[in-house]
């Protein structure tokens, strides 16, 4: 629900507006060789994407429907920086155009439903593939996961503004359990309406997707002399492992552990990886990348998300980790500021 | 494919407040909904000042009434929320109408009901008033950043595209007799949901190469014409120093 | 005699996925000249085409050899921009070209890059306007265009850079008779190297003297149009096919200016 004016405070909002204004800037920068190499074309476009499914009626089972957020998906399908982007543009629109949310509560909606889902979906989604086997197949579960949880923790981070700022007075006690254990729920069907739309992608165009992109298998082209080369799909110059803070790989094992069990497997490697992911893009390049309107091309991908259920009663460990993992990765982005930016989309034909 | 964004939203005719640039109209009511914001709930009086100013405002734009209703349905979630608060909140309890209601939670809803209405009334002013392109060059004007702007700008002209070829995704799967609402029908529906962002991340790239084939370097061009005259600018100011007034007054003299 | 618009050395190609596209294609277009590039898909057409403004290819970063001239220059990256404006490309679909909010402001982008603003501004896009005929429709929103007229202003927003060659993917696909003929019309106006990517043969030799046939990313036949449309053989063995009714020695050929 968007948030519309009145709810909080003015100092509140104002607080909120300037939060939003400084993510949306830092997002501006991060994602600036990614948006810069694609251009501000492909965040607009997938922004009409996410405006567009987000009005659709997915069947989540029991005969009921439910609509897609879209923070978790956007960070698993364009990026953390650019998913930011996305949503604050999709929350914009509606409430310049559609008066779907306050005027004065745009930079409480941008905070909430762009910001923090987007950042904790990410974050989780990122931490969980670490520790997962690395193969196409750990993608959806994933960024199931980062959905499911993406969304109770922006309920608490309301609560919070209200708690701060609220217009009228509410025993938090209560309304954090009425929003938290109401956005579980919510955020189980996030979780499905995530995995069954990823999925999808993953199967037909695995190279589109932003976590996917060191998990797929190295091209071996072949010239005319038959000499080969092999080429990695995103073209990491330096695999450098930036500054990690174990804490947070700690704080992820907890959360595996309190959840899927299933999928926990401990792999050192997983961080040289994500760090080479992670790493530096190289000098900006013409589109050659762009690719062309020709045909696509079809790798048949693995698995479709099984989603499980969340158990109330881990929900309470959920949030504090998250919370804590938020924090700590705020701390530890900031700390890569000048070097740090996306690796390039990969190539296809 | 006809239809845009901001289709529908724009009300086409010729009125001052159409007629103000619209960097002038963001401030100005995002400047009136601050003041709104910011008064006491007990403050009766001050709301229907505000809420004199706001049909004023929509008069003055030659708004549809019936257009500006249908649009404030948009409220409706948070309306719900409102009133629960009555039955909900902690404090003091009052009988209406022989249920205890918190008399917190009743002005609590109050608050929120004003507040939220006054507030969606004005964003509809200014969509009703502003085309989606002035609304564009007035948050360039504002110093958005132009790369935001061009990202809203793809948005707003490609919504309707995506938005089309969704529908007829829907139209196809329709056509070939799904209708369930199992889980099977879930995977459908994603598959022409994942199919949707293959295709606009496709048109991006193409919208890309559009661009660099027409000379762009990373620069978007500036789209503002003209800038707001220091009368415009002043028409604006005047909105928001009457709701500035009645808000100091409100906390001043109280309810 | 002036330098020759385009000049292709051998040009070969891959794309980052292993797959060859161009195997060693040559040909020269003179200034003026009226170009038709036939084939089937998949040909490599398209492929061909945007290594004429530098977006793929080597100049680009991309796996190629040979050589692409414009104009009698090499493309290097710092002549890029140039190249951008002295090879105007309309691709197939308008939607894909006409991104910003409104006509003007379209047509308006690619001089706008390339350093004009003001009075100098609006009047290239005036001008780019009149010549595909839509100078009525300036501040419209391209959706609530036709889709013929979304063609035409897709030209307009590359003739506002005053090309010196002009190519264009498919100008006449999906275009009702009247405005293939409008189109055709403006087309035959234009004071322009011509080159362009068709599989509606009768436009092809209403509108280009001479073709290039391409099959499999190579060159298989360079010659007059009518002449390789009325090679049966020709035309079957790389999947062209002419239109019911259709005998291209009976109609007259391209006029123009």
């Amino acid at each position: 629900m968007h948030v519309p004016d009145g709810f909080l405070n003015a100092p509140t909002s104002l607080a909120t507006g300037a939060i939003a204004a400084g993510v949306v800037g830092i997002s501006l920068q991060r994602a600036s060789r990614e948006v810069r190499e694609s251009g501000p074309a492909l965040a607009g476009l997938t922004a009409a994407f996410v405006f567009a499914v987000q009005m659709v009626n997915f069947p989540v089972g029991a005969g009921t429907s439910g609509h897609l957020l879209g923070g978790a998906l956007a960070a698993a399908l364009v990026g953390p920086w650019t998913g930011l982007l996305v949503m604050s543009v999709v929350l914009l629109v509606q409430g310049l155009l559609f008066a779907d949310g306050g005027l004065t509560a745009l930079g409480t909606n941008i905070t909430l439903m762009g910001a923090v889902t987007v950042l904790v979906g990410f974050l989780v989604t990122r931490g969980l593939l670490r520790a997962m086997p690395k193969r196409l197949g750990s993608v959806v579960p994933a960024a199931a996961v980062g959905a499911l949880v993406s969304v109770p923790i922006a309920a608490l981070a309301f609560t919070g503004l209200y708690a701060a700022g609220g217009a009228v007075d509410l025993s938090i006690g209560r309304l954090a359990a009425a929003m938290v254990g109401w956005h579980v729920l919510i955020g189980i069907g996030e979780a499905v309406i995530t995995a069954a739309v990823l999925s999808a992608v993953v199967a037909t165009r695995p190279d589109l997707v932003y976590v996917a992109r060191h998990l797929q298998a190295d091209l071996v082209l072949v010239d005319d002399q038959g000499r080969t080369t092999t080429v990695s799909p995103d073209r990491p110059v330096a695999a450098k492992p930036a500054g990690r803070s174990l804490g947070a790989g700690v704080a992820v094992t907890l959360l595996i552990a309190g959840v899927v069990s299933l999928f926990a497997s401990a792999n050192p490697d997983g961080l040289e990886f994500v760090g080479a992911k992670l790493g530096f893009g190289e000098a900006a390049k013409e589109s050659a990348v762009a690719g062309s309107p020709l045909a696509d091309y079809g790798v048949s991908g693995i698995g479709n998300g099984h989603v499980s259920g969340a158990l109330a009663g881990i929900i309470g460990v959920l949030v504090t980790i998250g919370v804590g993992l938020l924090v700590a990765k705020l701390a530890s982005l900031r700390r890569r500021a000048e070097s740090a930016s996306e690796p390039e989309p990969a190539s296809r034909a | 494919m006809t239809g845009g964004a901001g289709d529908g939203l724009y009300v086409a005719v010729d009125s001052p407040v159409h007629r103000l640039p619209a960097q002038v109209k963001l401030v100005a009511l995002v400047g009136f909904v601050i003041c709104v914001v910011s008064t006491p709930a007990h403050a009766f009086w001050a709301f229907g000042v505000y809420a004199g100013i706001v049909v004023a405002l929509v008069m003055t734009a030659k708004l549809p009434a019936a257009t500006v209703l249908r649009r404030m349905t948009v409220e409706t979630p948070f309306v719900v929320f409102a009133l629960l608060l009555p039955f909900v909140a902690a404090g003091p309890q009052v009988d209406v109408l022989g249920v205890s209601l918190s008399e917190s939670g009743v002005l609590g809803a109050w608050n929120v009901l004003v507040k939220g209405t006054l507030g969606v009334v004005a964003a509809i002013v200014l969509s009703a008033s502003t085309s989606p392109r002035d609304l564009l060059t007035g948050l360039e004007r504002l110093r958005l950043p132009r790369t935001l702007v061009a990202i809203l700008s793809f948005m707003i002209r490609y919504v309707s595209v995506v938005s089309g070829d969704l529908q007829r995704m829907r139209v196809a799967r329709e056509s070939r007799g799904y209708d369930g609402g199992s889980l099977g029908h879930l995977r459908a529906v994603a598959a022409g949901a994942g199919a949707l962002f293959v295709r606009s991340y496709e048109r991006g790239e193409r919208v890309h190469l559009a661009m660099l084939a027409r000379g762009y370097t990373g620069m978007m061009p500036s789209m503002a014409r003209r800038q707001a005259t220091a009368a415009e600018w002043r028409r604006g100011a005047g909105l928001v120093v009457v709701a500035l007034l009645v808000a100091v007054a409100a906390r001043v003299v109280g309810g | 005699m002036s330098k020759p618009a385009i000049e292709i050395e051998r040009l070969a190609f891959a794309y980052p996925d292993g797959r060859q596209a161009l195997f060693g294609v040559s040909f020269r277009i003179e200034r003026g000249e009226r170009v038709a590039l036939l084939g089937p898909n998949g040909a490599g057409k398209t492929t061909l085409v945007l290594h004429l403004n530098g977006i793929l290819g080597s100049v680009a970063g991309g796996a190629g050899t040979g050589r692409v001239r414009i104009s009698g220059s090499d493309l290097h990256r710092e002549h890029l921009a140039e190249v951008r404006r002295k090879v105007g490309l309309v691709f197939q679909d308008p939607d894909d070209q006409l991104f910003m909010p409104t006509v003007r402001d379209d047509v308006a982008f690619g001089p706008a890059n390339l350093g004009l603003s003001g009075a100098e501004l609006d009047e290239r896009v005036h001008e780019a306007l009149v010549a595909v005929g839509m100078q009525d429709h300036a501040d419209i929103e391209p959706h609530h265009l036709s889709f013929g007229q979304r063609r035409r202003v897709a030209v307009a927003t590359v003739l506002a850079m005053r090309p010196d060659v002009l190519v264009l993917d498919e100008p006449s696909s999906n275009l009702d008779p009247a405005s293939r003929r409008e189109l055709a019309d403006i087309l035959t106006g234009l004071d322009v190297t011509l080159l362009m990517i068709t599989h509606d043969l009768p436009y092809a030799l209403q509108l280009c003297e001479r073709s290039l046939l391409m099959d499999g990313g190579r060159i298989v036949a360079d010659g007059n149009t009518r002449d390789l449309l009325a090679d049966a053989d020709l035309m079957s063995a790389h999947r062209l096919e002419l239109p019911y009714a259709f005998n291209p020695l009976s109609v007259p050929g391209p006029e123009h200016a």
